[in-house]
């Protein structure tokens, strides 16, 4: 009955709409902003890790061509502090450090990179002139790049009143039954790693216009966010004592984010409140070099782990120490990022009945960490992954062997496990089984001898991965800490002659909303993808909403569409009865047609649509007029995407350049709505997967300078990187979601670490290798090799 | 970046003319150095004088048994050059292997030699091949020419004009590039030439250099493996977090292995 054509509903690989625009460099970003009367800020950041400001005389600055204003901490300190989001709680209850985090230095910079005084001026090139000018005298104190710094008995404080450095000390599970495991274990495996600290790099660099109209004392902010609603609230009830109403927060195309634009950072709050000041829009762009030194980086954690087993290579127990670098301030997520969104991961795919990890967080001179791709269950999985396969080699298990005799089986759903979470569908053996066929790992003997003719080593991993998507329910996350809800919001708008306009929450910063969002309505409306609109990014034009981080746009933002749509169709149903003088009872909806059941009576939606809002012959008494339906949707669980990714790589064992020559991801992301999207997300996050594995690692040296601060030291994955990657999804539906989906945006960033660096490590087997750090690089690769050789020689 | 006066000259005269009246302007071929470094005000010229517009400094010529590139040849004509192809196809494929596309359309072979960056391809070329780099005032050996880090013989206000290749027997060249820069962390260029055997290790080192035990082992014996048997001390060799001085010189051997084999 469905007559649309061509297809365009769940499961169609519909051409993104926004892509003429981007590709043809017609996207609108907040750099491509510019206001009438316009200032541009530049902000003079800290040389210097950690030290005190003795001189900061902005006089001489301040006198130079075109300058406006300079603000320093003094101008800014009665202001609030940038607040972050989420209050973990100590092992004894207490809660966290939260020191201040001001939007200018205060007498002291914590991070190179840190803000210390804003110039406003007429051009940008006359800002950057007078912040030359700024005198600044720095009393230069012991610095702490690294955790083990930071904790180290007499380091120097980071903030005035947080003892050893530390932010909390948190827990989860039941330690006494966990040891009582590792007591009667057979077999108990070790491991130590470090989880490299990367950098989003977003190609887009963060940029921000502040706005001010003193008529009505309406402020506009337009930044790079993924959250323009919880950039308002966080600024405006936080920092600036601005009312929601008074504060629009304007998110246009923005050009990437992985996490990196989920925060509210000080410039934004700088631009807009200097706007307020100046009584003129001050605009504000990052540079690359900036960025590296103030976008929030991510991962970080150095980590003692232990798995307890049994004879027969069943996990019986885990047990995690963790400590998680906050950087200098935390940023807005930081504190849920290695505890809710980590521990809670560390049962994976497996049946591991006690699991036990404690989690140190820890103030250091670098840059904030906060959530980046994956955030906290990439680390959880790369350690998770990267210990299942020591276990095997150490047990004498085969590496997929040993996965299977701890899946958790298909019979077992819902599954609770010992960490908090419910997990509710999931076929890990079907994944499995479906990557070791597409990957050819049956036949891999017979390359790994092919390569070693050549003299190159070959090797093959896997990883079978979980994670969790769409944080929920607001409640719960709630007495986790959070200071937020986690639902969505929806509106749809069914015009007078049919055609909708979406207004969302949630905000797309490269995953294709507009499309995969006008696919739902395409597919439960009937009407055809051109015609619909989607809208998001504005607080003035979009309800509310929570933003899009963590995979939850679809799950979570679809889901409100869908009862926004419910809606809709309730109502049209009743103005159907009232047209067709039938009994609301009696009439059914199709994808864009109204019958009375069992008849040929039809009205299509648009007729219904231009009866309410044309509303001649309407039942006024029963219902309003319109067509317009806004949802709330709080998610009851997070959802649980999981599958098997499967590396291969060649390693040169004269120079130690690893090659992936072939990667392989069968993921269940639940229903898929545009299998070509999914496929463009998953390949996204395995580069990014395999940037983290061999490429990427954000370097400081002992003074706390970033030695790896530009593109020339800092390596981002190239196009010659990366192998062909396989995608296939296998579905098993989400069962709490009116979409039966799960999401996607992750899953690449999340499976592929520890499948390359397994496959890493198989191809060194013959050096007696037990582990190799991420990222391997040449070098590192080579000294392994160079050692391994020197041994075999002596 | 600062603000500065901008020429654009026709002629070499007219190039030399500005450049000697004033001796903080600097010459800007492909702009591919000079550009950055100018965008994060690590240079302040009082003027930039761009050589685009000189018709006399483009292009690749025969001349007998050299070849003579003129200075503001870009890389991607080099690379794509049927006289370099048939000549010297080890310069070619150096020309096609720097950087990324778009540096290869706009960064040229001048900027290139007179830059000696310690990491750049072209001066290992320069320098194998034993050439001659000719400016608007002289004729310099390579051997004379490249005096350490970022430093050359040109002096201020000196323009590069052209380099004239002499076509060896046969020459190779391999590179381990640096995973995040791409520029070049170890490279080896070797050339069998009339002057003899020559091997120039450019990446490695603070600046490129030839490699004399290299040279003598090539010389009584053409062979990967021979050159392969010399081992390159780490002394005085750059390391930074993508390599150390004991990586790079184990690389050293490894590359020039490689060209040696690629040389044939
Ligand atoms: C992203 C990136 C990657 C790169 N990768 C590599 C690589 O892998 N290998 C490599 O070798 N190079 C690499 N380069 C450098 C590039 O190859 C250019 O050749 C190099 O920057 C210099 O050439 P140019 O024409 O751009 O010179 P410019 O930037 O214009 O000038 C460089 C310097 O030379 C001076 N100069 C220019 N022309 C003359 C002349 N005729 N006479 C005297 N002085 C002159 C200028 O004043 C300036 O000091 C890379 C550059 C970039 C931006």
């Amino acid at each position: 009955m469905n007559a649309v054509t061509p297809f365009e509903g769940i499961g169609a690989s519909v051409k993104r709409k926004e892509d003429l625009r981007f590709l043809s460099g017609r996207g609108q970003y907040t750099d491509d902003i510019n206001r009438p009367g316009q200032a541009y800020a530049y902000i003079l950041r800290s040389p210097h890790a950690h030290a005190r400001i003795v001189v900061l005389d902005t006089a001489a600055a301040a006198a130079m061509p075109g300058v406006v204003a300079i603000y320093t901490g003094a101008d800014t300190a009665a202001l609030g502090s940038i607040p972050c989001g989420w209050q973990i709680h100590n092992k004894d209850g207490s809660p966290m450090a939260e020191p201040r985090h001001p939007m200018l230095a205060e007498g002291k910079v914590r991070h190179v990179g840190d803000q210390v005084a804003v110039v406003i001026a007429e051009s940008r090139g006359q800002a950057k002139d007078a912040a030359e000018a700024i005198q600044v005298e720095y009393e230069v104190l012991p610095a702490a790049a690294t955790m083990a710094a930071a904790q180290a008995p007499g380091a120097a404080a980071i903030h005035d009143g947080v003892a050893g450095n530390l932010c909390y000390d948190w827990h989860i599970g039941d330690k006494a039954v966990n040891d009582a495991a590792f007591a009667a274990a057979a077999k108990v495996v070790e491991f130590e790693t470090t989880n490299n600290r990367l950098i989003a790099n977003a190609m887009e660099p963060r940029a921000a216009i502040g706005e001010f109209d003193s008529t009505s004392g309406d402020y506009t902010l337009y930044t790079t966010s993924q959250n323009p609603h919880v950039i308002r609230l966080l600024m405006g009830a936080f920092v600036l004592q601005i009312p929601e109403s008074k504060l629009r927060v304007v998110a246009p195309d923005v050009g990437g984010g992985f996490g990196s634009k989920i925060y509210h950072y000080a410039e934004e709050a700088i631009v807009t409140w200097a706007a307020g000041k100046l009584g003129r829009p001050v605009k504000w762009t990052c540079e690359r070099t900036e960025s590296f030194m103030s976008d929030a980086h991510g991962r970080d954690h150095v980590t003692k782990c232990a798995l307890a087993l049994d004879a027969n290579g069943k996990f019986l127990g885990l047990r995690v120490h963790t400590e998680a670098n906050m950087g200098a301030y935390l940023s807005t997520f930081a504190p849920c990022v290695p505890t809710y969104l980590y521990a809670t991961l560390l049962a994976g795919v497996y049946t591991t009945p006690t699991i036990y990890c404690e989690v140190k967080a820890v103030f250091t001179n670098t840059v904030p960490v906060d959530a980046y791709r994956g955030a906290g269950r990439p680390e959880a999985t790369y350690l998770l992954e990267r210990l299942v396969d020591i276990a095997a080699a150490e047990t004498g298990i085969d590496r997929v062997e040993i996965r299977r005799r701890n899946f958790i089986p298909t019979d077992a759903f819902p599954y609770q496990t010992p960490v908090a979470l419910q997990y509710d569908s999931g076929d890990y053996t079907a994944t499995l089984d479906a990557a070791l066929a597409a990957s050819d790992w049956a036949g891999f003997e017979a390359r790994r001898q092919a390569a070693a003719a050549k003299g190159k080593l070959r090797g093959i991993g896997c990883s079978t991965y979980l994670e969790a998507c769409g944080i929920a329910p607001s409640a719960v996350v709630g007495s986790l800490g959070a200071r937020a809800g986690l639902y969505e919001v929806g509106t749809i708008r069914v015009h007078p002659t049919g055609s909708v306009t979406v207004l969302t929450g949630a905000h797309s910063h490269g995953q294709g909303h507009e499309t995969t969002f006008a696919q739902l309505v395409a597919d439960r409306l009937g009407v055809p993808v051109a015609q619909v609109d989607v809208v998001h990014g504005d607080t003035a034009k979009v309800p509310f909403g929570m933003g899009t981080y963590g995979s939850r746009s679809l799950a979570v933002g679809g889901s409100a569409m869908v009862k926004a749509m419910d809606k809709i169709i309730a109502k049209g149903k009743k103005i159907a009865a009232h047209l067709m003088e039938a009994s609301v009872e009696d009439i059914e909806f199709d994808r864009g047609t109204f019958r009375v059941a069992g008849t040929d009576r039809t009205k299509a939606l648009a007729e219904i649509s231009l009866a309410a809002y044309v509303p001649h012959n309407y039942p006024i008494e029963e219902i309003e007029p319109g067509l317009e339906e806004t949802a709330f949707y709080d998610p009851k669980n997070f959802t649980y995407p999981g599958g098997c990714h499967i590396a291969e790589v060649e390693i040169d064992p004269d120079t130690g350049h690893v090659t992936v020559m072939k990667f392989t991801a069968v993921d269940d992301v639940g229903r898929v709505i545009n299998p070509m999207i999914v496929e463009g997300q998953v390949q996204g996050g395995v580069a990014q997967g395999i940037g983290q594995a061999l490429l990427e690692a954000a370097v400081y040296d002992s003074d706390g300078q970033l030695l790896s601060g530009s593109m020339m030291d800092y390596c981002l994955p190239r196009a010659e990187d990366l192998p062909p990657v396989g995608v296939a999804t296998h579905t098993t539906l989400c069962t709490h979601n009116p979409l039966g989906v799960k999401g996607c945006g992750e899953v690449g960033a999340i499976g592929s670490p520890p499948a390359v660096m397994n496959a890493v490590v198989d191809a060194l087997k013959g050096y007696g290798v037990r582990h190799v750090e991420m990222p391997a690089t040449p070098q590192k690769i080579w000294g392994i090799i160079h050692a391994g050789q020197r041994l075999a020689a002596e | 970046m600062y603000d500065f006066a901008y020429h654009k000259p026709t002629s070499v005269a007219d190039a030399v003319k500005i450049l000697s009246a004033d001796p903080d302007a600097r010459p800007i071929s492909g702009g591919q150095t000079l550009l950055p470094a100018l965008k994060h005000r690590l240079n302040k010229p009082t003027a930039v004088v761009d050589l685009s517009g000189i018709a006399e400094l483009k292009g690749v010529k025969r001349q007998g048994d050299k070849l003579v590139i003129g200075a503001l040849t870009k890389h991607m004509d080099v690379a794509n050059s049927p006289e370099v192809q048939a000549a010297i196809p080890a310069l070619a494929q150096l020309a096609s292997g720097i950087g990324d596309i778009q540096v290869r359309n706009r960064g040229t072979i001048g900027g290139s030699v007179a830059n000696n960056d310690p990491a750049a391809d072209y001066p290992a070329a320069v320098l194998a091949l034993d050439a001659t780099v000719v400016t608007d005032k002289r004729r310099i050996a390579a051997d004379d020419f490249f005096q350490g880090m970022f430093t050359t013989a040109l002096e201020p206000g000196e323009l590069l004009i052209a380099v004239e290749f002499p076509i060896p027997e046969k020459a190779g060249y391999a590179k381990m590039r640096n995973p995040a820069s791409r520029y070049v962390m170890a490279g080896a260029f070797v050339a069998k030439t009339k002057s003899g055997i020559r091997v120039v290790i450019n990446g490695a080192g603070p600046g490129v250099f030839r490699q004399a035990d290299m040279e003598k082992a090539l010389t009584a014996n053409w062979s990967a493996d021979s050159v392969g048997a010399v081992k390159q001390s780490a002394d005085g060799l750059n390391g930074d977090i993508h390599g150390s001085a004991e990586y790079r010189a184990h690389l050293v051997t490894v590359m020039a292995k490689r060209a040696v084999t690629a040389a044939g």
